[in-house]
């Protein structure tokens, strides 16, 4: 059967590393064997962990823990991503590679395909084989309004892939490890000097990947500290309002809107707010809203990709629950 | 110091853009201006003009004859010369045709800095700019929330891309491709007599002969990727009236479903 490589990235967010590579392997067997590669040597639980997720062959570089050894800071000699499914793709001529699209990984991708002279497909939201057992990747296109499946004619298809395309299922097997001999590209990565912010507890706003937003539905103090509560659990930041800043609910640097922060997360979580011009001028860079509040005509539920109606005060404690009650013992890590 | 900033010419709105009938993107039914992205990357580079004497900016474009017009604004916001890649040829080109091209006109024009957008809005793949890096065999930095240049070394920081919303700083020898986000500085608006000096500007245009680029390795029957077909997405919005319970459990499984959980 044909292999299908999958990156497992190196440090994506604690607790999605194994969640996206146990996704792409799910997807992977769709396509043929799955195979994981990984820029690590990977301990017994990695191991145990890939070949639960289905993975037929876990590849990691032959001098790793020499790499490993060199600091962050001094990488001039490590081997990319890209330099590892470079030469494993000569190596075992697989049918398809899958990167998980995140910043590296599409990085990792556009450099392959180069490299590869090979067809490149980013942002698929699913996967499945077509008539001839190619890969066929369906994207959301021009701001979700299309759909578009197309497949790769030329050269080792590679595909990065939306967290949405599957959910990991486990697919028992019994993983062999291999190591392979890779030869760094000449100096091609920008050297990483400093990580200068150790990680806060809460990311700041205006980086935070994560949003929970609060405004004048939430109703009170007392259930704003609920809304915190689902941020932590979240590992989100928390902002609101005007009219939560107002209220005292959160100080007024987490005010989010145009006289206040202007934030782009990945995720933005709106509890009791209306959406405002003012404050929609502020949160229209999320990638995905998520919108409760009583009011169905507010304009926040026109920016929502699920609005529930209802009364946040309620809703916020049941969602501190139910996301209690799913973290981390179902971690598949 | 030669800083080259790629400039798209993209459909306004993109929800009325539409697909032609070789499912390209119908490119003349919609008003077109220079992306919101790459108005960022033309600032820094203005920026870095202000700051030393030795800078020239080259907007690049590669676009059907309307794309000069996203040129025409990289000018009148601080570029000094424009050029644009035109060829009929080049009608349907894939990612990697497009970098193929512009990392020749990149050549061309020698430089210290590329700088472009981070994702282009309607293709939105994020992949130029670490494409021309492999193919100039040059560092790339995506993604970049500062820029600051020094005599020859890049210093950038960026969100360190794991979620928790910490950042790390990155140095790069030039030559270098460099990505820039919105937030790495607001486009400041031009002057009205800096908008009517850049029509006098020099905009040259170049064809795939005047860039040694054989046409067959180019445009739509050069992709590596076919479209097979293109369906209108069902209204995505969801609004959904139910008790808290079902409500908190429909919230957790999207969040699962979406990753965050
Ligand atoms: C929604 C969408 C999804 C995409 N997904 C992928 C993908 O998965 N993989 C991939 O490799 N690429 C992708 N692309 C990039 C793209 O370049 C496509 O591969 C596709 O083949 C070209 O589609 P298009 O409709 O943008 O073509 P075109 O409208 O022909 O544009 C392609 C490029 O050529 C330029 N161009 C067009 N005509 C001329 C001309 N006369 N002179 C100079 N320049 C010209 C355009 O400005 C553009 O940069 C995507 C693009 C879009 C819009
Ligand atoms: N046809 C083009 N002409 C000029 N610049 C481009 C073109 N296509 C992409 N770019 C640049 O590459 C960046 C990323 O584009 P993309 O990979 O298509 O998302 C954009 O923000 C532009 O700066």
């Amino acid at each position: 059967m044909a292999k299908v490589l999958t990156l497992v990235e190196r440090d994506a967010r604690e607790g999605t590393v194994w969640r996206s590579a146990c996704a792409l392997l799910t997807l992977a067997r769709r396509l043929g064997e799955p195979i994981a590669v990984l820029g690590d040597t990977p301990d017994e639980e990695m191991v145990g962990a890939l070949s639960r997720y289905g993975a037929a062959e876990i590849w990691c570089p032959a001098d790793a823990d020499k790499a490993a050894r060199a600091t962050n800071t001094d990488q001039a000699a490590r081997a990319t991503d890209t330099d590892l499914l470079a030469a494993l793709a000569q190596r075992l001529d697989p049918a398809a590679i899958l990167i998980a699209s995140t910043p590296r990984g599409q990085e990792t991708a556009a450099r392959l395909a180069i490299r590869l002279d090979s067809g490149i497909i980013t942002d698929a939201v699913d996967l499945r084989p077509g008539p001839g057992g190619e890969a066929v990747a369906v994207q959301r296109c021009l701001a979700g309004s299309y759909l578009v499946e197309s497949t790769i004619i030329r050269g080792v298809p590679v595909i990065t892939v939306r967290p949405e395309a599957a959910l990991p299922e486990p697919h028992p097997a019994e993983a062999a490890l291999h190591t392979i001999a890779v030869e760094p590209s000449p100096q091609r990565a920008p050297h990483v000097v400093a990580i200068p912010k150790p990680r806060a507890a809460r990311p700041a706003l205006d980086h935070a990947d994560i949003v929970v937003a609060g405004g004048r539905g939430v109703g009170s103090r007392a259930a704003f500290a609920v809304l915190t509560d689902v941020a932590e659990a979240l590992g989100a930041a928390v902002a609101g309002s005007h009219t939560a800043a107002e209220l005292g609910w959160v100080p007024p640097e987490a005010r989010v809107g145009l006289t206040g922060t202007t934030v782009h997360p990945r995720l933005y979580l709106a509890c009791g707010v209306s959406g405002s011009v003012r404050h929609r001028a502020g949160m229209q860079g999320a990638k995905t809203v998520i919108a409760i509040g009583d009011d169905p005509a507010a304009p926040i539920f026109k920016l929502a990709e699920l609005g529930v109606v209802g009364d946040a005060r309620t809703i916020l404690p049941a969602l501190l629950a139910e996301i209690r009650a799913r973290r981390p013992p179902h971690d598949p890590r | 110091m030669k800083i080259v900033v790629l400039t798209k010419h993209v459909p306004q709105a993109i929800g009325e853009v539409s697909f032609g009938p070789d499912l390209t993107v119908n490119r003349s039914a919609v008003r077109c201006r220079l992306q919101d992205a790459d108005e960022y990357a033309v600032e820094q580079a203005a920026r870095i003009a202000c700051r030393r004497l030795d800078v020239q900016v080259t907007a690049l474009t590669m676009g059907p004859s309307g794309a000069s017009a996203a040129l025409r604004t990289a000018l009148a916001r601080g570029a000094d010369e424009g050029v644009h890649i035109l060829d009929d040829a080049l009608h349907g080109c894939d990612a990697p045709a497009t970098s193929l091209v512009l990392a020749a006109a990149c050549r061309r024009l020698g430089f210290d800095v590329v700088l472009c957008g981070t994702a282009s809005t309607d293709s939105a793949m994020s992949v130029i700019p670490a494409m021309l890096a492999e193919r100039l065999g040059v560092p790339a930095l995506c993604r970049c929330d500062t820029l600051r240049t020094d005599e020859d070394l890049l210093h950038a920081t960026r969100d360190d891309g794991t979620g928790t919303g910490g950042t790390e700083d990155l140095t790069a020898a030039m030559p270098a491709v460099v990505s820039v986000t919105d937030r790495s500085g607001e486009p400041r608006y031009p002057r009205f007599e800096a908008i009517a000096d850049a029509r006098q500007k020099l905009v040259r245009t170049w064809s795939l002969a005047d860039l040694g680029i054989e046409t067959t390795h180019v445009g739509l029957a050069a992709a590596a990727t076919k479209v097979g077909k293109v369906t209108r997405a069902e209204p995505p919005p969801t609004t959904v009236t139910e008790d808290p319970h079902s409500a908190a459990v429909r919230i957790a499984d999207f969040l699962t479903q979406q990753q965050f959980l």
